[in-house]
C-alpha cells in the first residue's frame, strides 16, 4: 500500500518535472494502453539464456574466486573461546616443556648438559628472590590453568552447567582460582 | 501508534523521491581506488537534532573479483531509522546506497535469514537492538569464516549439504498402529523441547572456531543439535544407524566444548549441551 502511494507520488512528481520523459512514457505505450501499468517496471536490463550445466560453470567459476569472510579477528572477546584457547595453549606448554626437557635429560650426558635435579636445584638457589618468585609463577600458571579448566571440562562431560550465565562464572572463578594457586606455587619456600 | 510510524516512514521517504530519477538512480556511493580506503556515505538531508549512527559494513563486489573485500560506512539518523540493525540496513539499501547487498526475509526471528556478525558476534539483524550509544560505532560482517557470495551474503551449501547428511527426518519401517500417526508420551515430547525450535541459521556454527577450522569434516552445532534432535525422538528407529554415523574422530568429536555456538544463539538454545548428551549416548 505504501509503496504503491509512494511509486504514484514519484511518477506525478516526475511528470510535472520532466514533461518529455513522461511524454516519452506515455507514447511508448499507446499502442497498448492496456498493458501501461506492466510496462512502467520494465528495466534497462537484458539477460542471457542459458543451460543449467553453463549456470553451474559460472557458479564454480565464481566460488573459485570467493574471500573466506574474516574470523578470529573480529570475533568479540569472549569467557567461552578465549578460555578454551587458553586451555589449548597452555595444554601445549605443559607436554611441549615436558617433551623438550625430557628429550634434553636424555642426550644431556652426551653434551655434558648438568641436568640433574642436584645440579639444577643449585643453579635455581643461586637466583635473586624476585626472579625465583617469578620463574615458579611463570611455571606454575599453564600448569594450575590446565588443570582447573580441566575440572570444568569434566563437569562438562557430564553434561552439567551448560547455561550461559554458569559457563561465564566458572570461566572467572577458574581463573580467579588459577592466580591464587599459582601465587601460593610461587611463594612456596 | 501506526499512524505515526506511517507520517515518519513518510518523511523518511520523501526528501529522496525529490529529487529526480536520473540522479537518484546510482545513489551515491563512491567507489575508492584503493580498496583499504573507506568513503562515508552520509544521512540523506540530516535534521538538526539528528541522532546519527556510524556503521561500517562488509562490502565485496563478485563483479570485481580482483578488489579486495572492503568496509563501507554509512551514517544514519535514528530518529528516522527502526530499533533493529535490519532497519538499518533496509533503511541504507531503499534510501542510501541500493547496491548492499543482504539476505532477509521474516523480520522477526523465525527464518533466519539475516543471520551475520553483528559488533563481533553472530546474531539475526532482525532480533538485534540497534545500540543506542551514537559514539559507539557498529559494524557489520558476514557470518565468520564463510565463503561470501556478495557483501553480507555469505555461502552455505556446505551447511545445507551437512545438514541432509544427517538424514534430518523421522525413519520408521513399520506403518503407525492406528494408521494415522506415531504417538508418543508427553515426557517424551519434552525431551524435543530446546531441539526442534532451531531456525537453522547457521549462527552457532559459524562462531564455532573448530567448526571454523574444520567445516569440511566437522558437522558443527547447529547440524550436531538437529543430530540429537533425532537421536532424541522416541518414535524414531535408526538410533543405532545414527550413532554409527557420528562415530569417528571429525563428525561429532571436534567439538572441544568451546561453547560460543550457546553463547551466540539467537534463539537461546544450547547446541553445547546438546552435543554433551551426544557423547554420553556414544559413551555409554
Amino acid at each position: 500500500m505504501l509503496a504503491q502511494r509512494a511509486t504514484q507520488q514519484s511518477l506525478r512528481r516526475l511528470a510535472a518535472s520532466n514533461p518529455s520523459t513522461a511524454s516519452r512514457m506515455v507514447f511508448k505505450n499507446f499502442a497498448a494502453p492496456l498493458a501501461v501499468g506492466s510496462s512502467m517496471h520494465t528495466r534497462p536490463v537484458t539477460t542471457q539464456k542459458m543451460t543449467p550445466a553453463d549456470s553451474y560453470e559460472i557458479l564454480v567459476a565464481q566460488r573459485k574466486l570467493r574471500p573466506v569472510s574474516p574470523h578470529l579477528t573480529i570475533y568479540q572477546p569472549q569467557m567461552p573461546w578465549i578460555a578454551s584457547g587458553l586451555n589449548r595453549i597452555t595444554g601445549s606448554v605443559l607436554s611441549g616443556g615436558f617433551y623438550v626437557f625430557g628429550a634434553a635429560y636424555l642426550v644431556s650426558p652426551l653434551f655434558g648438559w648438568h641436568l640433574d635435579s642436584a645440579s639444577m636445584a643449585a643453579a635455581f638457589g643461586s637466583l635473586p628472590m624476585a626472579l625465583k618468585v617469578a620463574t615458579k609463577f611463570v611455571v606454575a600458571l599453564p600448569f594450575t590453568f590446565h588443570t582447573m579448566n580441566g575440572l570444568r571440562h569434566l563437569t562438562w562431560d557430564l553434561g552439567k552447567s551448560f547455561a550461559n550465565k554458569t559457563v561465564i562464572k566458572t570461566g572467572w572463578v577458574v581463573t580467579g582460582a588459577t592466580i591464587a594457586s599459582s601465587l601460593y606455587l610461587a611463594l612456596l619456600a | 501508534m501506526a499512524a505515526r510510524l506511517t507520517t515518519r516512514a513518510f518523511t523518511a521517504v520523501r526528501p529522496a523521491l525529490r529529487s529526480p530519477m536520473g540522479i537518484r538512480s546510482m545513489a551515491t556511493v563512491v567507489h575508492p581506488k584503493s580498496p583499504s580506503q573507506t568513503s562515508t556515505v552520509e544521512e540523506p538531508a540530516a535534521s538538526p537534532d539528528a541522532k546519527i549512527k556510524t556503521f561500517h559494513i562488509y562490502r565485496w563486489n563478485p563483479d570485481e573479483p580482483s578488489s579486495k573485500p572492503r568496509m563501507q560506512t554509512y551514517t544514519l539518523d535514528l530518529n528516522k531509522t527502526g530499533p533493529m540493525v535490519l532497519d538499518a540496513l533496509i533503511r541504507i539499501k531503499n534510501e542510501v546506497d541500493p547496491t548492499l547487498t543482504f539476505r532477509r526475509s521474516c523480520r522477526e526471528g523465525i527464518c533466519g535469514s539475516c543471520a551475520m556478525n553483528i559488533d563481533g558476534v553472530n546474531t539475526l539483524a532482525c532480533l538485534c537492538r540497534i545500540p543506542n550509544d551514537t559514539k559507539q560505532e557498529t559494524k557489520i560482517y558476514p557470518l565468520p569464516h564463510t565463503y561470501v557470495v556478495k557483501d553480507i551474503v555469505p555461502d552455505l551449501t556446505q551447511f545445507y549439504k551437512q545438514y541432509k547428511s544427517i538424514k534430518p527426518y523421522l525413519q520408521h519401517s513399520a506403518p503407525a498402529p492406528d494408521g494415522k500417526e506415531y504417538l508418543q508420551s508427553k515426557e517424551d515430547r519434552k525431551k524435543l523441547d530446546g531441539l526442534y525450535e532451531c531456525i537453522l541459521c547457521a549462527c552457532c556454527s559459524t562462531s564455532c572456531p573448530s567448526y571454523w577450522w574444520n567445516s569440511e569434516e566437522y558437522l558443527g552445532p547447529a547440524v550436531l543439535l538437529q543430530s540429537y534432535r533425532w537421536l532424541a525422538d522416541s518414535r524414531d528407529e535408526k538410533k543405532e544407524e545414527r550413532k554409527a554415523a557420528l562415530d569417528n574422530s571429525m563428525s561429532l568429536y571436534r567439538c572441544h566444548t568451546i561453547l560460543n555456538c550457546s553463547r551466540t544463539c539467537p534463539k537461546g538454545l544450547n547446541p553445547g549441551l546438546a552435543i554433551a548428551e551426544i557423547k554420553k549416548e556414544m559413551a555409554f
